[in-house]
């Protein structure tokens, strides 16, 4: 059984690129200017792994993270 | 147009690492082997062209600098061979440095997220098939001319509600602006007062008659105290939105279509796999990212270990970036299924484009409708592509044969 995920926008590094959004829409929310902040709590629903890795690997800001929990 | 005060030209350069010119007509065709000889020379290299003017040449120098607002300030955003005063409200937000950056560019944001794009997105659909329905039938057309440049300027003239008709006004201001305007001040000073003139003609008529459109939602806008924004405010953002929303897209799409048309292959497998074409979109914007932005040192600081003094101008080449190898392997190839891909197309920092979503629906769109009906084309060996000089790089002339009978 695979470690659940998490992931998590740190808001004074996001510029609003949006890339997650685009990437795992499921994963992140935007605000009314287009920042983003994780869905939830973060936690990321079996099945979206890779989303969650893509959305991190894809931020020009550094600003996601994702841990195992 | 007469023009009798031609601005000296530069002279060619013979030693990039010491005197690089971005205006230099070597430039212009091909920066990526110069990019390489400067990045394999230093992280940080210097000219004494332009009053004294850096390159940092690394993906990470980049951010660095991008980063650093308390050395690095955005009141002069073009490297221009005279720094005359700095005009307030010249460009709010891109302009700005802390702390004003923050509120001037929050009041842009809403206009311009994902969401508020889907709703453009039918519009500009059915331009670029308007665009396309007036040279399908042609066996030769030149796309940036008849195709590329119309599309970026229609959508920002529909979201600020000014005539789309208007469309060769803009392009001519942004020429004098961006391309012009770093050699000879007159031109820019010329194109700014009659872009003031004109947009305050439109505020004017909304003063009885209110829209639906963005110079409404400037004229409305209200500061933290609940106070209008100075004319001067308004004006200024409404000269960015066109400047900053016209000539970045017409070169992203263009140079998109002209590695298209080059490349049978890559070509094929976004018309038979169009999903990836939000993919493809990313990789084309790193591999040929049209942005240079600029900076202006006002204290002394080091960038990756170079010393970097107060007075000089920076050149902060998102392109030169985003062809970094340590940052992006196989930078020098396009590769249409990059996963992973932290490109600074859009810029870092808080000054990332306003109009960045904008522009990626704009571009997924011209190449999935172009694609669609034109499957098949080519540069046209007859013809000669050409690209414009300095802070935005796009093709200009973009001859292509349609059809399969090439």
């Amino acid at each position: 059984m695979a470690e659940r995920l998490k992931v998590h926008v740190d808001p004074d590094k996001c510029q609003g690129h949006a890339r997650c959004k685009a990437l795992a829409p499921e994963l992140f929310e935007l605000d009314e200017y287009g920042n983003a902040h994780e869905a939830g709590d973060g936690t990321v629903p079996p099945g979206l792994e890779d989303k969650a890795w893509l959305a991190k690997s894809n931020c020009p800001e550094i600003a996601i993270d994702v841990t195992e929990e | 147009m007469s023009d009798v005060s031609q601005p000296a030209a530069h002279p060619p350069v013979t030693d990039w690492v010491h005197d690089f010119d971005h205006t230099d007509p070597q430039w212009t065709d091909d920066p990526f082997p110069i990019w390489d000889e400067l990045r394999a020379a230093s992280p940080v290299v210097h000219t004494k062209r332009f009053l004294g003017c850096y390159l940092p040449t690394t993906y990470e120098a980049v951010r660095e600098i991008a980063n650093d607002t308390e050395h690095f300030s955005s009141r002069r955003i073009i490297v221009r061979d005279v720094r005359p005063e700095v005009a307030r409200n010249a460009a709010p937000p891109i302009t700005s440095d802390p702390p004003v950056h923050k509120p001037a560019k929050q009041l842009l944001l809403p206009p311009f997220t994902p969401d508020a794009m889907k709703k453009l997105e039918p519009r500009v659909r059915a331009i670029c098939n308007e665009l396309i329905d007036g040279f399908i039938a042609e066996k030769s057309v030149d796309a940036a001319a008849r195709y590329t440049k119309h599309i970026p300027v229609r959508a920002i003239a529909h979201m600020l509600g000014i005539p789309e008709g208007d469309s060769d006004l803009f392009v001519n201001w942004i020429h004098m602006i961006l391309e012009l305007g770093i050699k000879d001040e007159s031109k820019l000073l010329q194109a700014a007062q009659e872009m003031s003139a004109y947009f305050s003609a439109h505020i004017e008529a909304r003063k009885t008659k209110p829209t639906n459109d963005l110079i409404s939602y400037l004229m409305n806008a209200r500061d933290k105290e609940g106070n209008p924004l100075e004319d001067s405010h308004v004006l200024g953002s409404l000269r960015l939105l066109l400047i900053a929303g016209i000539d970045t897209t017409w070169s992203a799409i263009g140079s998109s279509l002209w590695h298209l048309a080059k490349t049978p292959a890559d070509r094929e497998r976004l018309i038979a796999e169009p999903g990836l074409i939000p993919t493809a979109v990313e990789e084309l914007l790193r591999a040929y990212s049209p942005v240079t932005m600029a900076r202006e040192v006002v204290k002394e600081t080091t960038i990756s270990g170079c010393p970097v003094k107060a007075g000089n101008m920076v050149l902060l080449s998102f392109p030169a970036a985003n062809r970094d190898p340590r940052m992006f392997p196989d930078a020098d190839k396009v590769v249409i299924d990059r996963r992973e891909n932290r490109h600074a197309a859009f810029g870092l920092g808080i000054h990332r484009c306003v109009g960045s979503n904008l522009a990626r629906m704009e571009m997924q769109v011209a190449l999935e409708e172009w694609l669609k009906r034109i499957p098949d084309f080519a540069l046209d060996p007859a013809g000669t592509v050409t690209w414009s000089q300095g802070t935005v790089r796009g093709p200009r002339q973009l001859p292509f044969l349609l059809g399969k009978a090439m």
